[in-house]
């Protein structure tokens, strides 16, 4: 079977949770080690390049700190699926080139499920249970700056 | 023309159009950037990493540069941020950097941008900080985002937006005794949740908000994150220009939403009806009023911060404690150094509010965002495990104040100074 593992939390994450305020004067390298141990001892030390993260409603509210998308990832995260996620966690996802997928049925998923995406095709595959999800790949400037790379790659390309 | 709201009319003139819709794009020029300590050396080196070591900042005289996260505190990383900083805003001539240690200093970020007058009518913010919607008080459109974002202005003068649909949030009637905006902003967002606004505009009008203050206003605007909304907003008025006086950084201008402007949701409050008001932990919308909690036991109080460190609300504070002796360790954090120097100066009954909290047992911090999020093991007033905090600071997420092992309730100054009197938390109408 094809797909990576998915890490499954609930609703209202907030990038208090992803990345604690004590850790965030860390270098980048030693702030990875602590992502989500609020909510999971074994996150930051097996997840591997490639893996999912599923939440619920909200994901990444609260505090503004870029370093919440930016240490997911720097850790390989291929992509986020949630019910809904916070404008600014949103933003600072596109522009530093994070895909976040909306979904609404992600109580579907079970910790573990190996999944698979595609964006062009707006398709995501649990290859655990064979079902298949539609969402809407990003269009117009959000989907220009994702393709980019994010803000600056975006900025570079206009040069 | 299409009828506009306040929001769409700000977005609109700075994108250089006639009108917006809700849902559009948009490039927008922006008026003033602010960060402070934790993310600008992010800012710093996102924007020197892309438009040049030795690159030109688009507007100096636009650009805010306030720490206030971690201050007073011996972490050797924190201290590196503001020296950082420090060598950064040397090196460009800032002339708008509130340094640590020098006379310059201010405090927390939000209160010292109303403060020094960069929260200008019709002007447009952009800081890289959540709470950055506060700005919004004055009638003017400001949000929080990330440091990408932050470097990008800092380099170009511009950023991309969305235009959100708006809410519109109607508090009419006279304010009872003892009811703050804290108690009117909880309310909200036990009412419609954490996530009731999310990517939308929340606009305050009404008679209450007519007779409040501008602390009151900047609490209502900060906490709309709180209900995920991108930014808050309250029309200016004879109150806010009386606060600008002659401190604005740029041109005022005043704007109003039409008669005919669309609003996705419009909530209607008589505040004669609003109870003082609690938010248990460990989410801003689980809410619950005082009278309903009073046989919570807390361990400590409050008061401080951006939402709950203003000269209104150590006054309100003063009045409650005045005279009396808290039975719990209650922790007193002026937002900025000019609030500092204010409870040294007004009186409440002949007495200093400073003389007021001494003598009643409280500890004074200096001006900072000191516990409201944690910080280093030495941040003052930091939460230890297993503890309950009752505070008004405008968070409650697991950890937000310390330990993730403390329960933290947010409430107005009048009800977390009446529960540090009693060591429960307490409805002030019941002192």
């Amino acid at each position: 079977m094809s797909g990576q593992r998915c890490w499954i939390f609930g609703d209202n994450i907030d990038t208090d949770q992803i990345m604690p305020s004590q850790y965030l004067v860390l270098p980048m390298d030693e702030m990875l080690k602590h992502t989500l141990e609020t909510q999971s001892e074994s996150f930051a030390k097996q997840m591997e390049a490639g893996d999912f993260i599923v939440g619920g409603e909200n994901f990444g509210c609260g505090s503004s700190r870029e370093q919440a998308p930016l240490a997911l990832k720097k850790l390989g995260v291929r992509a986020i699926i949630a019910k809904s996620f916070a404008r600014i966690f949103f933003r600072n996802a596109i522009n530093i080139g994070l895909l976040l997928i909306e979904i609404p049925s992600v109580e579907e998923f079970s910790e573990g499920d190996l999944l698979e995406v595609n964006v062009k095709e707006g398709l995501l595959k649990d290859a655990t249970t064979s079902k298949n999800y539609n969402f809407f790949p990003p269009t117009g400037l959000v989907k220009d700056i994702f393709e980019s790379g994010g803000l600056i790659q975006y900025l570079d390309n206009k040069k | 023309m299409n009828s506009m709201t306040i929001t769409e009319k700000i977005l609109a003139a700075h994108a250089g159009k006639e009108s917006v819709s809700p849902g559009e794009n948009l490039w927008v020029d922006v008026d003033y950037l602010m960060t402070h300590d934790v993310f600008g050396p992010d800012v710093v080196r996102i924007f020197q990493a892309e438009f040049g070591q030795d690159a030109k900042i688009w507007n100096k005289k636009r650009f805010a540069l306030i720490p206030d996260h971690y201050i007073f505190t011996k972490d050797i990383l924190a201290n590196k941020n503001i020296e950082f900083l420090n060598d950064f805003a040397a090196k460009n001539e800032l002339p708008y950097y509130y340094q640590p240690f020098t006379d310059r200093y201010s405090g927390v970020c939000h209160s010292t941008l109303a403060q020094e007058g960069f929260d200008v009518p019709g002007g447009l913010l952009i800081g890289t900080d959540s709470h950055t919607c506060t700005s919004g008080a004055f009638g003017m459109f400001s949000t929080g985002v990330g440091t990408t974002d932050g470097a990008f202005v800092l380099g170009t003068g511009k950023i991309w937006l969305n235009v959100p649909e708006s809410i519109k949030v109607v508090f009419e009637g006279e304010m009872p005794k003892y009811l703050s905006a804290k108690d009117l902003i909880l309310h909200l967002i036990g009412d419609i949740g954490v996530n009731g606004a999310s990517y939308k505009a929340i606009e305050f009008t009404g008679g209450a908000i007519e007779n409040m203050n501008m602390e009151g206003r900047m609490t209502l605007c900060n906490m709309v994150i709180e209900a995920g909304a991108k930014n808050g907003i309250i029309a200016a008025d004879k109150v806010a220009l009386d606060y600008i006086g002659d401190r604005a950084k740029g041109p005022i201008k005043i704007v109003n939403s039409d008669t005919g402007a669309k609003y996705c949701l419009v909530k209607r409050y008589n505040v004669q009806n609003i109870e003082p008001t609690v938010a248990r932990p460990h989410s801003p919308d689980n809410k619950a009023t005082a009278r309903s909690e009073a046989n919570t036991k807390i361990d400590r109080a409050y008061i401080g911060s951006c939402t709950g460190g203003s000269i209104a609300d150590f006054t309100a504070a003063a009045e409650i404690v005045f005279g009396k002796k808290v039975a719990v360790d209650t922790f007193i954090v002026p937002a900025t150094e000019k609030v500092n120097k204010q409870i040294k100066q007004v009186t409440f009954k002949e007495k200093t509010l400073y003389d007021i909290f001494v003598e009643a047992g409280c500890q004074i911090g200096l001006p900072s965002c000191a516990a409201c999020l944690g910080g280093p093991e030495d941040t003052f007033a930091r939460a230890k495990d297993g503890q309950i905090v009752i505070s008004t600071t405008n968070r409650n997420f697991p950890g937000r104040m310390g330990s993730p092992k403390s329960f933290v309730y947010l409430a107005s100054p009048f009800t977390t100074m009446a529960s540090a009197l009693t060591g429960k938390i307490t409805d002030p109408r019941d002192l």
